[in-house]
Parts: structure tokens; sequence; C-alpha cells
């Protein structure tokens, strides 16, 4: 396999984000995104002209409409003509667009967003319809009952303890205590209420600049010095499910293992996931380093991971973090994941 | 029309494509509608239930298509408790993982007892089919534990 040459590559850097989230939102998805385009727009003082590229990641099938990316663009305001495109993935991979453009050479600032708004209809039914359409979506298998299956591999092959489930979701904040957790019924066996996600509807925006501009634009930019995403098997029969192969290539190759992580922002939206992805990524089993929110309280599909990076980048403004790293993952199980490293430092 | 009547017209959201299974997928779902399970061989020689056309590892296309058991053994599972209106099943069941005898992964699909304390990991257990098949997945009714009679 070819070493990524990261001495060769352009630096970019995240020099704002602005993000909103709540339960259960009556904004219209434009609605909901014009004040946080805007704010980003006014941290930078760039006006939509000045931008080089726009990027842009949604859902139709939660939208329920084909195009529907379309009609956010009007929070963006693409007249005159902008150069933009859309990903119907998480916002996350919209970024890793923007990121492959500066490397082209053609821009020096990007504009990337995602929203989701799974409120007006059933999440679980959207969620349904990523799985094998022959195989697997006829049998109409919820999120929680394919986490389940991998929950209990992992609980009945020893590769993680109820205990640690139980700590992970008391430092999530699902529950208060070890007792309340061992208390909770099942919700899908052998997964409780306080190791699944709850969803609410969210969007993100941030902008990119490269090196040559980002000072211009931020005090102290968050660069970032990898960036790499993997997918594993569509059949998730095929898999080992206690293990993720994607993510842990993706950590390596974006060179988590360079240095300390200060920050660790993982889309993990079961405590299961949390402990897989510590373990895949190298990270401590009991994160011994600063993290703040977890999607678990609150998972925003097509918007959690960047929302992940807006908020590992919000650790290097602040200076609680001089290196930290950002995650998110698309598909059931964890089948795709992105990881991206960022630095207080450029080089 | 009075000039208060709301102007309306249907909206019927639908998908008016059809497209074909292809050769591997099709198999399979013919195979289900004669009450057999066809798998595909890798090239390190493991079989692949449900079968794809392309290795998921090495991408290579696969074409050798197999006959595998119609028992097999639990891998995983979890429990359904209350089903959702799209379900297949109507009653409480447990959705497994269940690897086939001959096949190396494991396909997903229903167990069909009352309580999940009468199910284990590993348990051995037999295809129910439906009384009549027509090439889809739920062609099989669900699995059975391996010693019950009710068929």
């Amino acid at each position: 396999m070819l070493e990524r040459k990261v001495e060769a590559m352009r630096k970019v850097a995240i020099v704002a984000a602005a993000s909103r989230q709540e339960t259960k939102m009556l904004d219209t998805e434009v609605e909901m995104m014009i004040p946080l385009i805007s704010e980003v727009k006014d941290k930078t003082g760039l006006d939509q002209t000045d931008i080089g590229f726009t990027c842009s990641g949604s859902s139709d099938f939660l939208a329920g409409q084909a195009f529907s990316f379309v009609m956010t663009l009007d929070a963006v305001g693409p007249v005159p003509p902008i150069s933009e495109s859309h990903v119907e993935m998480d916002g996350a991979w919209a970024l890793y667009e923007a990121w492959v453009k500066f490397q082209m050479g053609v821009i020096d600032t990007a504009l990337v967003y995602s929203y989701g708004k799974p409120s007006p209809g059933s999440l679980q039914d959207v969620l349904s319809t990523q799985l094998d359409p022959y195989y697997v979506a006829p049998l109409w298998p919820d999120a929680h009952a394919v986490a389940g299956l991998q929950a209990r591999s992992l609980l009945e092959q020893g590769v993680v303890t109820a205990e640690l489930l139980a700590d992970c979701a008391l430092r999530t904040g699902t529950v208060d205590s070890r007792e309340e957790y061992f208390s909770q019924p099942m919700l899908s066996d052998p997964l409780r209420e306080a190791d699944c996600p709850t969803y609410a509807d969210g969007g993100v925006a941030v902008i990119l600049a490269s090196e040559e501009k980002a000072e211009e634009l931020c005090e102290k930019p968050a660069w970032i010095t990898g960036i790499d995403h993997r997918i594993d098997a569509h059949q998730f029969g095929v898999r080992d499910l206690t293990t993720v192969p994607s993510a842990r290539i993706a950590a390596q190759k974006a060179g988590v293992h360079d240095g300390p992580i200060d920050v660790a922002e993982l889309h993990a939206a079961y405590t299961t996931h949390d402990f897989l992805l510590r373990k895949e990524m190298g990270l401590p089993e009991i994160p011994t380093h600063s993290q703040r929110s977890y999607p678990i309280k609150a998972d925003t599909l097509m918007a959690s991971g960047l929302l992940r990076i807006a908020e590992a980048a919000r650790g290097i403004w602040e200076g609680e973090a001089n290196r930290s790293l950002a995650h998110a993952t698309a598909g059931p199980l964890l089948q795709q994941n992105l990881v991206c490293v960022l630095s207080g430092e450029r080089n | 029309m009075e000039s208060n009547e709301r102007l309306s017209a249907p909206l019927v959201l639908e998908y008016p494509f059809t497209r074909t299974t292809g050769p591997v997928i099709g198999a399979f779902m013919t195979g289900l509608r004669e009450r057999i399970v066809l798998g595909i061989k890798r090239q390190d020689g493991s079989v692949l239930v449900p079968p794809t056309e392309y290795d998921p590892e090495t991408s290579q296309p696969l074409t050798e298509m197999v006959e595998v058991g119609q028992t097999g053994e639990v891998v995983t599972w979890t429990w359904v408790q209350e089903p959702r209106d799209q379900s297949p099943w109507d009653s409480p069941h447990a959705l497994a993982m269940i690897k086939l005898d001959g096949a190396d992964t494991p396909l997903l699909h229903a167990v069909l007892v009352d309580d999940p304390t009468l199910l284990n990991t590993g348990d051995r257990v037999r295809i129910k089919w439906r009384e009549e098949t027509e090439g889809h997945i739920k062609d099989i009714e669900g699995f059975l534990p391996i010693g019950e009679e009710n068929d």
C-alpha cells in the first residue's frame, strides 16, 4: 500500500464553526442553517463570493424528497453562481471532499455544512433502508436490534463486560449510577436503553482555509494533520462483529498514534461502539483524555460526524487541546469510519 | 369551480422502476422458491451465505454457487419484544445471525421462540419454510430450535 506523503500535502485548517442541536426543531432545514452559515461567515469576515468551494452533507431519505439539499442552498446564497457539491453522507465526508479540493490546489477557502431533521418521521424506518435491500431490509430490523447482535457477540466472547458498558453509560450521563444501569430492562437484549442513542435534529457549519489564508481568518487555526476514511464489508455477516478493521486502518493512516491525544470526539452512538472504537484506535479503554460530547445522548444523522470535527477544533481554539481527534461513522454497525486529527501547531 | 374551492391533486410516492437481482442474488432467491439455500465459494474455498457477486474483501468476481444445509447454529441474537409495523412477524421473536451447515458466514433471520430464555448462542436451528414460496427472503418464515415439533 502506498504510504501517504503527509509532508507534501497542503496544510488545511478549520477556522470557524457553528452548530445547533435540539430534540425537536420547528424550523425547517433552511431556517435552521441560515443562522449557522451566517455565523461562520461573520466569524471569518468572508462573503459567499469569497468562498472557493461549498460542500454539504444530508439525506434525501430523511427529508423524504429527492435533491432535498438543493433547497437548503437557499441558506448559502448561490447567486452569483458558486462552486458547490453535496454528499448523501455525514458532513464529515463533505469536509473530506473539500480537503481533497484543497489538495488539488484550486481553492483557499471552503464552507462545509450538514444537517439532519429526523423528528417529523420515523428515523428507525430511514435507518432500515440503509440495510441490504434483498437480504436484510425486508426483515425490517431496527438499528437497536442490529446493534444488539453485535453487543451479544462482544459480551459473550468476553471482549467487553456489562460493567464496562455500565461505566460508559455513566460517563455519558444516560444513567446516574451502575445500579440504575443494571435495573433497566433490556431494550434490544443485551442492550439497555442507556446503551442506545436518542436522536436530535441539528446542523453544523464550518469554514476551512488553506495555509496561505488560515491565520488571517482565525487567531489559532485547528490544522488538519491527518484525515482518512475506510469502509468494511457491506454484509455485516462477513465481518467479525467484535472488530472494526476500517476504524483501525483509518486511525493509523490519519496518524493518531504519532503523538498524544488531548481531546477525542467519537461518533459512538452506542456504549458498545464507544468501547470498540477506543480499542481499534488504540485509545485507553477508560478515557484519560477529555471527551465532552457524546452522540449517544443526541445523535443527529448526517451531522454528528461533522459536529465531532467542529468540537475537536473547538478544543484547539479554546486551548484545551494541542492535539485532538475526531471520528465520524456511517452505515450499520460502524461500517464506514473517518478519522481526523487536528493540531494547534501548523507543522 | 367555486372561487373558494381548494385545488387538490393526489401525490402518490412510488418507485416505478424494476431491476433484475442479477446472476447471484437472483439464483439465491430462486433457490429459496425451490426450498434450498445457495451460497457462493470464495477463492479460499469458504462459502458466503447469503451470496454476493464479488468477494467482499478482495473484490474478486465470484461464480461458483453451492447448496448449503437447512440447519445451522445461532452465532448471535437479540430479542424483539415489540415487532414494528412493517416487520414480517407479529409476535415477539429473536433476530439472529445463523450460520448454516456448510456456510462460513451467518445470515440474519428470525428464530421463532416465545421467550428469550429459550434461546442461547450456539443453539441448533432449522429453517421453517412458508407454505407458499415466491423467491424472496421471507420465503423463510423463520428458524425453529431443532427438536421442537410445530411445523
